[in-house]
Protein backbone atom coordinates (compact mmCIF):
# COMPACT_ATOMS: atom_id res chain seq x y z
CA UNK A 1 0.00 0.00 0.00
CA UNK A 2 1.56 3.27 -0.46
CA UNK A 3 1.52 5.87 1.63
CA UNK A 4 -1.02 8.81 1.45
CA UNK A 5 -1.43 10.78 3.82
CA UNK A 6 -4.75 11.19 3.51
CA UNK A 7 -7.54 8.86 1.48
CA UNK A 8 -11.01 9.56 0.77
CA UNK A 9 -13.21 6.87 -0.48
CA UNK A 10 -16.38 7.54 -1.93
CA UNK A 11 -17.63 9.84 0.92
CA UNK A 12 -21.23 10.77 0.87
CA UNK A 13 -23.16 13.10 3.14
CA UNK A 14 -27.15 13.78 3.32
CA UNK A 15 -28.70 16.82 5.60
CA UNK A 16 -32.03 15.47 5.74
CA UNK A 17 -33.60 15.03 2.21
CA UNK A 18 -30.78 17.22 0.65
CA UNK A 19 -27.64 15.21 -0.78
CA UNK A 20 -24.64 17.09 -0.12
CA UNK A 21 -21.94 15.07 -1.21
CA UNK A 22 -22.56 12.21 -3.49
CA UNK A 23 -19.47 10.07 -3.64
CA UNK A 24 -16.16 11.94 -3.09
CA UNK A 25 -13.04 10.35 -3.55
CA UNK A 26 -9.19 11.96 -3.91
CA UNK A 27 -6.02 10.90 -2.48
CA UNK A 28 -3.47 13.18 -0.58
CA UNK A 29 0.44 12.94 -0.32
CA UNK A 30 2.62 14.48 2.05
CA UNK A 31 3.11 18.27 1.15
CA UNK A 32 0.29 18.21 -1.17
CA UNK A 33 -1.57 21.51 -1.87
CA UNK A 34 -5.44 20.94 -2.98
CA UNK A 35 -7.37 23.57 -4.32
CA UNK A 36 -11.29 23.46 -4.37
CA UNK A 37 -13.28 25.48 -6.42
CA UNK A 38 -16.91 25.01 -7.35
CA UNK A 39 -20.48 26.88 -6.94
CA UNK A 40 -21.40 27.52 -3.55
CA UNK A 41 -23.55 24.72 -2.46
CA UNK A 42 -21.40 22.09 -3.67
CA UNK A 43 -20.35 20.66 -1.13
CA UNK A 44 -17.21 21.88 -0.55
CA UNK A 45 -17.10 23.08 3.32
CA UNK A 46 -19.26 19.53 4.00
CA UNK A 47 -16.31 17.75 2.81
CA UNK A 48 -13.94 19.63 5.04
CA UNK A 49 -16.15 19.27 7.78
CA UNK A 50 -16.30 15.27 6.75
CA UNK A 51 -12.72 14.99 6.91
CA UNK A 52 -12.22 16.08 10.69
CA UNK A 53 -15.22 14.81 11.60
CA UNK A 54 -17.43 17.78 12.42
CA UNK A 55 -19.63 16.32 10.27
CA UNK A 56 -18.84 12.47 10.10
CA UNK A 57 -19.94 11.06 6.37
CA UNK A 58 -23.08 8.93 6.16
CA UNK A 59 -20.92 6.69 3.82
CA UNK A 60 -17.43 5.94 2.46
CA UNK A 61 -14.11 5.63 4.36
CA UNK A 62 -11.58 8.42 5.48
CA UNK A 63 -7.77 7.42 6.15
CA UNK A 64 -5.14 9.78 7.78
CA UNK A 65 -1.98 7.66 7.99
CA UNK A 66 -3.52 4.72 6.55
CA UNK A 67 -6.04 4.43 9.61
CA UNK A 68 -9.63 4.78 9.19
CA UNK A 69 -11.21 7.50 10.74
CA UNK A 70 -14.59 7.39 9.59
CA UNK A 71 -15.51 4.14 11.96
CA UNK A 72 -13.89 5.56 15.24
CA UNK A 73 -15.90 5.62 19.13
CA UNK A 74 -16.66 9.16 20.09
CA UNK A 75 -13.80 9.01 22.34
CA UNK A 76 -11.09 8.61 19.69
CA UNK A 77 -12.69 11.77 17.69
CA UNK A 78 -10.65 14.32 19.34
CA UNK A 79 -7.16 12.66 19.14
CA UNK A 80 -7.79 12.26 15.10
CA UNK A 81 -8.70 16.63 15.00
CA UNK A 82 -5.97 17.49 16.86
CA UNK A 83 -4.18 16.25 13.92
CA UNK A 84 -6.00 17.84 11.31
CA UNK A 85 -6.20 22.28 11.35
CA UNK A 86 -8.65 23.78 10.68
CA UNK A 87 -8.92 27.79 9.35
CA UNK A 88 -12.45 29.08 9.37
CA UNK A 89 -14.35 31.72 6.84
CA UNK A 90 -15.38 33.26 9.83
CA UNK A 91 -11.84 33.27 11.56
CA UNK A 92 -14.00 31.58 14.58
CA UNK A 93 -11.24 32.94 16.80
CA UNK A 94 -12.10 32.77 20.84
CA UNK A 95 -13.33 36.33 21.55
CA UNK A 96 -12.66 36.55 25.01
CA UNK A 97 -8.88 35.66 24.63
CA UNK A 98 -6.11 37.69 23.29
CA UNK A 99 -4.15 36.41 20.06
CA UNK A 100 -1.76 34.70 21.76
CA UNK A 101 -3.93 33.09 24.18
CA UNK A 102 -5.81 32.13 20.97
CA UNK A 103 -2.67 30.61 19.90
CA UNK A 104 -1.66 28.71 23.09
CA UNK A 105 -5.09 27.64 24.08
CA UNK A 106 -4.83 23.96 22.70
CA UNK A 107 -0.99 23.21 23.35
CA UNK A 108 -2.52 24.62 27.13
CA UNK A 109 -5.71 22.24 27.00
CA UNK A 110 -4.85 19.99 24.71
CA UNK A 111 -1.21 18.98 24.47
CA UNK A 112 -1.26 19.70 28.28
CA UNK A 113 2.26 21.67 27.14
CA UNK A 114 3.31 23.40 30.29
CA UNK A 115 2.63 27.39 30.17
CA UNK A 116 5.92 28.55 29.36
CA UNK A 117 6.61 26.30 26.44
CA UNK A 118 3.03 26.85 25.17
CA UNK A 119 3.47 30.66 25.10
CA UNK A 120 7.06 30.64 23.52
CA UNK A 121 5.47 28.15 20.59
CA UNK A 122 2.36 30.49 20.14
CA UNK A 123 4.80 33.31 20.26
CA UNK A 124 6.72 31.29 17.23
CA UNK A 125 3.84 31.16 15.29
CA UNK A 126 2.77 34.10 15.71
CA UNK A 127 6.14 35.63 14.14
CA UNK A 128 5.69 33.37 11.79
CA UNK A 129 2.51 35.47 10.49
CA UNK A 130 3.69 38.60 11.34
CA UNK A 131 1.76 39.18 13.99
CA UNK A 132 4.17 38.85 17.30
CA UNK A 133 3.35 42.77 17.39
CA UNK A 134 -0.25 42.39 18.42
CA UNK A 135 -0.03 38.83 20.41
CA UNK A 136 -1.64 41.57 23.39
CA UNK A 137 -4.86 42.07 21.30
CA UNK A 138 -8.05 40.61 21.32
CA UNK A 139 -10.04 39.89 18.39
CA UNK A 140 -12.20 42.69 18.68
CA UNK A 141 -9.30 44.98 18.65
CA UNK A 142 -7.43 43.09 15.18
CA UNK A 143 -8.64 44.02 11.41
CA UNK A 144 -9.94 40.79 9.51
CA UNK A 145 -6.88 39.71 7.46
CA UNK A 146 -4.68 39.78 11.14
CA UNK A 147 -7.90 37.76 12.87
CA UNK A 148 -7.53 35.28 9.70
CA UNK A 149 -3.56 35.05 10.22
CA UNK A 150 -3.96 34.13 14.12
CA UNK A 151 -6.52 31.57 13.07
CA UNK A 152 -3.98 30.02 11.15
CA UNK A 153 -1.59 30.48 13.82
CA UNK A 154 -3.45 28.69 16.46
CA UNK A 155 -3.67 25.67 13.30
CA UNK A 156 0.05 25.93 13.18
CA UNK A 157 0.61 25.78 16.98
CA UNK A 158 -0.79 22.30 17.07
CA UNK A 159 1.46 20.76 14.36
CA UNK A 160 -1.19 19.10 12.06
CA UNK A 161 -0.51 16.55 9.42
CA UNK A 162 -2.55 18.63 7.64
CA UNK A 163 -4.70 21.85 7.05
CA UNK A 164 -8.40 21.86 6.35
CA UNK A 165 -9.14 26.00 4.93
CA UNK A 166 -12.44 26.79 4.47
CA UNK A 167 -12.74 29.78 2.30
CA UNK A 168 -10.07 31.55 4.38
CA UNK A 169 -10.29 34.73 2.68
CA UNK A 170 -14.14 35.13 1.13
CA UNK A 171 -15.00 37.17 4.56
CA UNK A 172 -12.69 40.02 4.35
CA UNK A 173 -12.33 43.63 2.10
CA UNK A 174 -10.36 43.03 -1.12
CA UNK A 175 -7.12 44.96 0.86
CA UNK A 176 -7.06 42.36 3.30
CA UNK A 177 -6.90 39.46 1.53
CA UNK A 178 -3.36 39.67 0.17
CA UNK A 179 -1.47 39.41 3.27
CA UNK A 180 -3.75 36.14 4.38
CA UNK A 181 -2.64 34.65 1.12
CA UNK A 182 1.02 35.13 1.25
CA UNK A 183 1.25 33.66 4.61
CA UNK A 184 -0.89 30.47 3.06
CA UNK A 185 1.47 30.96 -0.18
CA UNK A 186 4.77 30.21 2.64
CA UNK A 187 3.43 27.54 4.11
CA UNK A 188 2.50 26.00 1.05
CA UNK A 189 6.18 26.78 0.09
CA UNK A 190 7.50 25.10 3.47
CA UNK A 191 6.10 21.98 2.71
CA UNK A 192 2.65 22.37 4.55
CA UNK A 193 -0.29 19.79 3.51
CA UNK A 194 -3.03 21.50 2.46
CA UNK A 195 -6.69 21.62 1.25
CA UNK A 196 -8.05 24.61 0.66
CA UNK A 197 -11.83 25.51 -0.61
CA UNK A 198 -11.16 29.14 -2.09
CA UNK A 199 -11.91 31.04 -5.22
CA UNK A 200 -8.56 32.71 -5.47
CA UNK A 201 -7.19 31.13 -8.72
CA UNK A 202 -3.35 33.19 -8.56
CA UNK A 203 -2.91 31.22 -5.36
CA UNK A 204 -4.29 28.03 -6.84
CA UNK A 205 -1.80 29.13 -9.63
CA UNK A 206 1.09 29.35 -7.69
CA UNK A 207 1.09 26.45 -5.35
CA UNK A 208 -1.70 23.90 -6.15
CA UNK A 209 -0.36 20.83 -7.30
CA UNK A 210 -3.69 20.31 -8.07
CA UNK A 211 -7.31 21.81 -8.37
CA UNK A 212 -10.71 20.02 -7.73
CA UNK A 213 -13.89 21.28 -9.35
CA UNK A 214 -16.94 20.10 -7.50
CA UNK A 215 -20.31 20.60 -8.30
CA UNK A 216 -23.55 18.99 -6.92
CA UNK A 217 -21.46 17.04 -4.32
CA UNK A 218 -19.14 15.35 -7.04
CA UNK A 219 -16.24 15.59 -8.19
CA UNK A 220 -16.45 16.87 -12.09
CA UNK A 221 -12.66 17.32 -12.69
CA UNK A 222 -9.34 17.63 -11.15
CA UNK A 223 -5.95 18.03 -12.47
CA UNK A 224 -2.87 20.09 -12.32
CA UNK A 225 -4.23 24.07 -11.85
CA UNK A 226 -2.84 24.87 -15.62
CA UNK A 227 -4.22 22.12 -17.37
CA UNK A 228 -7.50 22.78 -15.80
CA UNK A 229 -7.40 26.34 -16.34
CA UNK A 230 -5.82 26.28 -20.39
CA UNK A 231 -7.70 22.79 -21.02
CA UNK A 232 -10.70 21.50 -19.21
CA UNK A 233 -12.16 18.86 -20.83
CA UNK A 234 -15.68 19.47 -19.01
CA UNK A 235 -17.82 22.27 -20.58
CA UNK A 236 -19.11 23.15 -16.92
CA UNK A 237 -15.10 23.42 -15.72
CA UNK A 238 -14.59 26.06 -18.23
CA UNK A 239 -17.57 27.83 -17.95
CA UNK A 240 -17.45 27.84 -14.35
CA UNK A 241 -13.20 28.78 -14.01
CA UNK A 242 -13.51 31.39 -16.57
CA UNK A 243 -16.03 33.06 -14.74
CA UNK A 244 -14.18 33.05 -11.35
CA UNK A 245 -11.01 34.16 -13.26
CA UNK A 246 -13.08 37.04 -14.15
CA UNK A 247 -14.02 38.09 -10.97
CA UNK A 248 -10.72 37.18 -8.92
CA UNK A 249 -8.48 37.86 -12.04
CA UNK A 250 -7.01 41.34 -10.43
CA UNK A 251 -6.26 40.72 -7.13
CA UNK A 252 -3.93 37.81 -8.04
CA UNK A 253 -1.11 39.38 -9.80
CA UNK A 254 0.52 41.08 -7.18
CA UNK B 1 -40.64 61.76 71.20
CA UNK B 2 -39.63 59.21 74.12
CA UNK B 3 -41.28 56.30 71.38
CA UNK B 4 -38.58 57.39 68.89
CA UNK B 5 -36.29 57.21 71.31
CA UNK B 6 -37.47 53.40 73.08
CA UNK B 7 -37.29 52.61 69.46
CA UNK B 8 -33.75 53.70 68.54
CA UNK B 9 -32.48 52.50 72.00
CA UNK B 10 -33.93 48.96 70.74
CA UNK B 11 -32.85 48.76 67.44
CA UNK B 12 -29.65 50.03 68.94
CA UNK B 13 -29.14 47.23 71.56
CA UNK B 14 -30.19 44.55 68.68
CA UNK B 15 -27.41 45.64 66.64
CA UNK B 16 -25.69 41.92 66.56
CA UNK B 17 -28.83 40.20 66.46
CA UNK B 18 -29.71 42.03 63.27
CA UNK B 19 -26.17 41.85 62.00
CA UNK B 20 -25.97 38.44 62.21
CA UNK B 21 -29.06 37.89 60.38
CA UNK B 22 -27.87 40.12 57.59
CA UNK B 23 -24.65 37.78 57.37
CA UNK B 24 -27.00 34.73 57.20
CA UNK B 25 -29.36 36.55 54.74
CA UNK B 26 -25.85 37.58 52.30
CA UNK B 27 -24.09 33.52 52.68
CA UNK B 28 -27.83 32.44 51.96
CA UNK B 29 -27.79 34.27 49.02
CA UNK B 30 -24.45 33.10 47.86
CA UNK B 31 -25.33 29.51 48.29
CA UNK B 32 -28.21 29.78 46.55
CA UNK B 33 -26.49 31.37 44.01
CA UNK B 34 -23.66 28.96 43.48
CA UNK B 35 -25.98 26.08 43.57
CA UNK B 36 -27.90 27.80 40.96
CA UNK B 37 -25.28 28.66 38.80
CA UNK B 38 -23.52 25.55 38.90
CA UNK B 39 -26.68 22.84 38.21
CA UNK B 40 -27.74 25.90 35.94
CA UNK B 41 -24.67 25.73 33.43
CA UNK B 42 -24.95 21.73 33.23
CA UNK B 43 -28.58 22.06 32.42
CA UNK B 44 -27.78 24.56 29.67
CA UNK B 45 -25.12 22.55 28.46
CA UNK B 46 -27.57 19.43 28.48
CA UNK B 47 -30.42 21.88 26.64
CA UNK B 48 -28.14 22.60 23.92
CA UNK B 49 -25.94 19.25 23.29
CA UNK B 50 -27.92 16.66 25.01
CA UNK B 51 -30.09 13.66 23.39
CA UNK B 52 -33.68 14.23 22.62
CA UNK B 53 -34.95 12.29 25.80
CA UNK B 54 -32.35 14.44 28.27
CA UNK B 55 -33.46 17.36 26.86
CA UNK B 56 -36.92 16.71 27.49
CA UNK B 57 -35.88 15.71 31.00
CA UNK B 58 -34.31 18.73 31.35
CA UNK B 59 -37.12 20.54 30.23
CA UNK B 60 -39.03 18.63 32.50
CA UNK B 61 -36.85 19.61 35.65
CA UNK B 62 -37.09 23.74 34.29
CA UNK B 63 -40.73 23.44 34.06
CA UNK B 64 -41.48 22.03 37.78
CA UNK B 65 -39.39 24.53 39.15
CA UNK B 66 -40.34 27.30 37.69
CA UNK B 67 -44.06 26.69 38.37
CA UNK B 68 -44.15 25.74 42.02
CA UNK B 69 -43.31 28.37 44.61
CA UNK B 70 -40.42 28.76 46.44
CA UNK B 71 -42.06 28.54 49.76
CA UNK B 72 -43.28 24.67 48.99
CA UNK B 73 -39.55 23.46 47.69
CA UNK B 74 -38.36 24.64 51.10
CA UNK B 75 -40.70 22.82 52.61
CA UNK B 76 -40.15 19.64 51.22
CA UNK B 77 -36.45 20.01 51.61
CA UNK B 78 -37.03 20.34 55.40
CA UNK B 79 -40.34 19.02 56.63
CA UNK B 80 -40.44 16.30 53.95
CA UNK B 81 -36.79 14.79 53.24
CA UNK B 82 -36.49 16.37 57.18
CA UNK B 83 -38.26 12.60 58.14
CA UNK B 84 -34.97 11.10 56.51
CA UNK B 85 -31.87 13.59 56.69
CA UNK B 86 -32.08 16.13 58.80
CA UNK B 87 -30.58 19.13 56.35
CA UNK B 88 -31.24 21.65 58.74
CA UNK B 89 -32.69 25.25 57.88
CA UNK B 90 -30.40 27.16 56.04
CA UNK B 91 -29.29 23.67 54.23
CA UNK B 92 -33.00 23.52 52.90
CA UNK B 93 -33.20 26.59 52.19
CA UNK B 94 -30.34 26.98 49.91
CA UNK B 95 -31.11 24.05 48.32
CA UNK B 96 -34.61 25.09 47.53
CA UNK B 97 -33.76 28.53 46.37
CA UNK B 98 -30.70 27.25 44.64
CA UNK B 99 -32.90 24.70 42.37
CA UNK B 100 -35.39 27.39 41.66
CA UNK B 101 -32.70 29.24 41.07
CA UNK B 102 -30.81 27.03 38.46
CA UNK B 103 -34.08 27.04 35.89
CA UNK B 104 -33.69 30.95 35.50
CA UNK B 105 -30.00 30.87 35.46
CA UNK B 106 -30.41 28.23 32.99
CA UNK B 107 -32.78 30.39 30.71
CA UNK B 108 -30.29 32.84 31.04
CA UNK B 109 -27.23 31.26 30.21
CA UNK B 110 -28.89 29.51 26.97
CA UNK B 111 -29.73 32.51 25.49
CA UNK B 112 -26.16 33.96 26.10
CA UNK B 113 -24.92 31.10 24.77
CA UNK B 114 -26.81 30.66 22.00
CA UNK B 115 -25.63 34.01 21.03
CA UNK B 116 -22.19 33.12 20.86
CA UNK B 117 -21.18 31.40 16.80
CA UNK B 118 -21.02 28.02 16.20
CA UNK B 119 -17.84 28.29 14.77
CA UNK B 120 -16.09 28.72 17.93
CA UNK B 121 -17.37 25.70 19.30
CA UNK B 122 -16.22 23.81 15.89
CA UNK B 123 -12.87 25.88 16.12
CA UNK B 124 -12.69 24.46 19.67
CA UNK B 125 -13.39 20.68 18.64
CA UNK B 126 -11.45 20.91 15.81
CA UNK B 127 -8.15 21.87 17.97
CA UNK B 128 -9.15 18.46 19.84
CA UNK B 129 -11.15 19.29 22.55
CA UNK B 130 -14.17 17.71 24.07
CA UNK B 131 -17.55 19.10 23.66
CA UNK B 132 -17.57 19.53 26.81
CA UNK B 133 -14.17 21.11 27.52
CA UNK B 134 -14.74 23.46 25.03
CA UNK B 135 -18.46 24.57 26.50
CA UNK B 136 -16.64 25.22 29.94
CA UNK B 137 -13.39 26.57 28.70
CA UNK B 138 -14.50 28.52 25.68
CA UNK B 139 -18.24 29.10 25.57
CA UNK B 140 -18.91 29.60 29.12
CA UNK B 141 -16.69 32.76 29.80
CA UNK B 142 -17.89 34.52 27.14
CA UNK B 143 -21.99 33.40 27.83
CA UNK B 144 -21.28 34.57 31.78
CA UNK B 145 -19.88 37.79 30.37
CA UNK B 146 -22.78 38.46 28.29
CA UNK B 147 -25.08 37.12 30.93
CA UNK B 148 -24.22 39.50 33.74
CA UNK B 149 -27.66 41.92 33.23
CA UNK B 150 -29.74 39.07 33.50
CA UNK B 151 -28.19 37.04 36.45
CA UNK B 152 -27.76 40.75 38.50
CA UNK B 153 -31.68 40.57 38.08
CA UNK B 154 -31.70 36.85 39.26
CA UNK B 155 -28.92 37.86 42.20
CA UNK B 156 -31.24 39.91 43.79
CA UNK B 157 -34.63 37.79 43.56
CA UNK B 158 -32.73 35.20 45.38
CA UNK B 159 -31.69 38.12 48.24
CA UNK B 160 -35.14 39.29 48.35
CA UNK B 161 -36.55 35.53 48.25
CA UNK B 162 -34.40 34.97 51.32
CA UNK B 163 -37.01 35.83 54.16
CA UNK B 164 -39.04 32.73 52.92
CA UNK B 165 -36.23 30.52 55.21
CA UNK B 166 -38.08 32.65 58.05
CA UNK B 167 -40.88 29.71 57.28
CA UNK B 168 -38.45 27.05 58.22
CA UNK B 169 -36.97 29.29 61.46
CA UNK B 170 -33.45 30.37 59.92
CA UNK B 171 -33.33 33.40 61.65
CA UNK B 172 -32.20 36.17 58.19
CA UNK B 173 -33.60 39.85 58.83
CA UNK B 174 -37.02 39.33 58.83
CA UNK B 175 -36.83 36.73 61.43
CA UNK B 176 -34.57 38.47 63.42
CA UNK B 177 -37.06 41.43 62.95
CA UNK B 178 -40.00 39.56 64.54
CA UNK B 179 -37.90 38.93 67.57
CA UNK B 180 -37.18 41.64 68.62
CA UNK B 181 -40.22 42.97 68.58
CA UNK B 182 -41.36 40.44 70.69
CA UNK B 183 -39.25 41.17 73.55
CA UNK B 184 -41.04 42.42 76.40
CA UNK B 185 -40.17 46.23 76.90
CA UNK B 186 -39.75 46.08 80.43
CA UNK B 187 -37.12 43.22 80.37
CA UNK B 188 -35.33 44.82 77.63
CA UNK B 189 -34.87 48.26 79.37
CA UNK B 190 -34.67 47.68 82.76
CA UNK B 191 -34.49 50.77 85.08
CA UNK B 192 -35.55 53.12 82.16
CA UNK B 193 -38.50 55.03 82.73
CA UNK B 194 -39.51 54.48 78.85
CA UNK B 195 -42.77 53.03 78.52
CA UNK B 196 -45.51 52.09 75.38
CA UNK B 197 -45.10 49.72 73.14
CA UNK B 198 -42.66 49.22 70.15
CA UNK B 199 -43.45 50.27 66.75
CA UNK B 200 -43.62 47.33 64.67
CA UNK B 201 -43.04 49.99 61.73
CA UNK B 202 -39.97 50.83 63.06
CA UNK B 203 -38.32 47.53 62.82
CA UNK B 204 -39.77 46.44 59.67
CA UNK B 205 -38.68 49.92 58.10
CA UNK B 206 -35.26 49.22 59.27
CA UNK B 207 -35.66 45.39 57.77
CA UNK B 208 -36.30 46.83 54.45
CA UNK B 209 -34.03 49.11 54.52
CA UNK B 210 -31.06 46.33 55.35
CA UNK B 211 -32.27 44.72 51.96
CA UNK B 212 -32.15 48.00 50.37
CA UNK B 213 -28.93 48.58 51.51
CA UNK B 214 -27.67 44.48 50.16
CA UNK B 215 -29.36 45.13 46.73
CA UNK B 216 -27.49 48.67 46.17
CA UNK B 217 -24.38 47.05 47.34
CA UNK B 218 -24.38 43.98 45.05
CA UNK B 219 -25.63 45.38 42.23
CA UNK B 220 -22.80 47.81 42.25
CA UNK B 221 -20.48 45.19 42.37
CA UNK B 222 -21.65 42.98 39.87
CA UNK B 223 -22.03 46.06 37.65
CA UNK B 224 -18.05 46.80 38.77
CA UNK B 225 -17.24 42.77 37.59
CA UNK B 226 -19.26 43.40 34.08
CA UNK B 227 -16.83 46.42 33.46
CA UNK B 228 -13.78 44.68 34.85
CA UNK B 229 -14.35 41.37 33.01
CA UNK B 230 -15.49 43.44 29.69
CA UNK B 231 -13.92 41.57 26.70
CA UNK B 232 -11.53 44.48 25.15
CA UNK B 233 -12.97 46.05 22.14
CA UNK B 234 -15.96 43.89 22.15
CA UNK B 235 -18.97 45.14 21.10
CA UNK B 236 -22.20 43.44 22.36
CA UNK B 237 -24.38 43.67 19.51
CA UNK B 238 -21.90 42.18 17.27
CA UNK B 239 -21.64 43.48 13.62
CA UNK B 240 -20.17 40.98 10.85
CA UNK B 241 -18.19 42.10 8.15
Amino acid sequence: MEENLLIIENIEKAFGSQKVLDGVSFKLNKGDVKVIVGPSGTGKSTLLRCINLLNPPDKGRIYLQNTEITQLPHSKIPSIRQKIGMVFQHFALFNHLSAIDNVALGLIKVKKMNKTDAYEKAMFELKRVGLDQHKDKYPAQLSGGQKQRVGIARALAMDPLLILFDEPTSALDPELIGEVLQVMQNLAKEGMTMICVTHEMGFAKSVANEVIFMEKGKIVEQGPPLKLFTEATHPRTREFLSKISELYGESEKK
Amino acid sequence: MSEINSNLFFLFKNMPLLLNATLTAILLTFASIFIGMAIGIIITFLRIYGSKITKKIVFAYEWVLKGTPPLIVIFIFYFGLGKYLNLGPFLSAALALGLRSSAYQAQIYRGAVLSITSEQTEAGLSLGLSRAKTFMIIIIPQALRLSLPGFTNEFTIVLKDTPLAYAVGLVEILKAGRDILNQPLTQSITGSDITGTLNPFAIFLVCALLYFLLFEVFSYLLHFLSKKYEIPGFVTDKETK
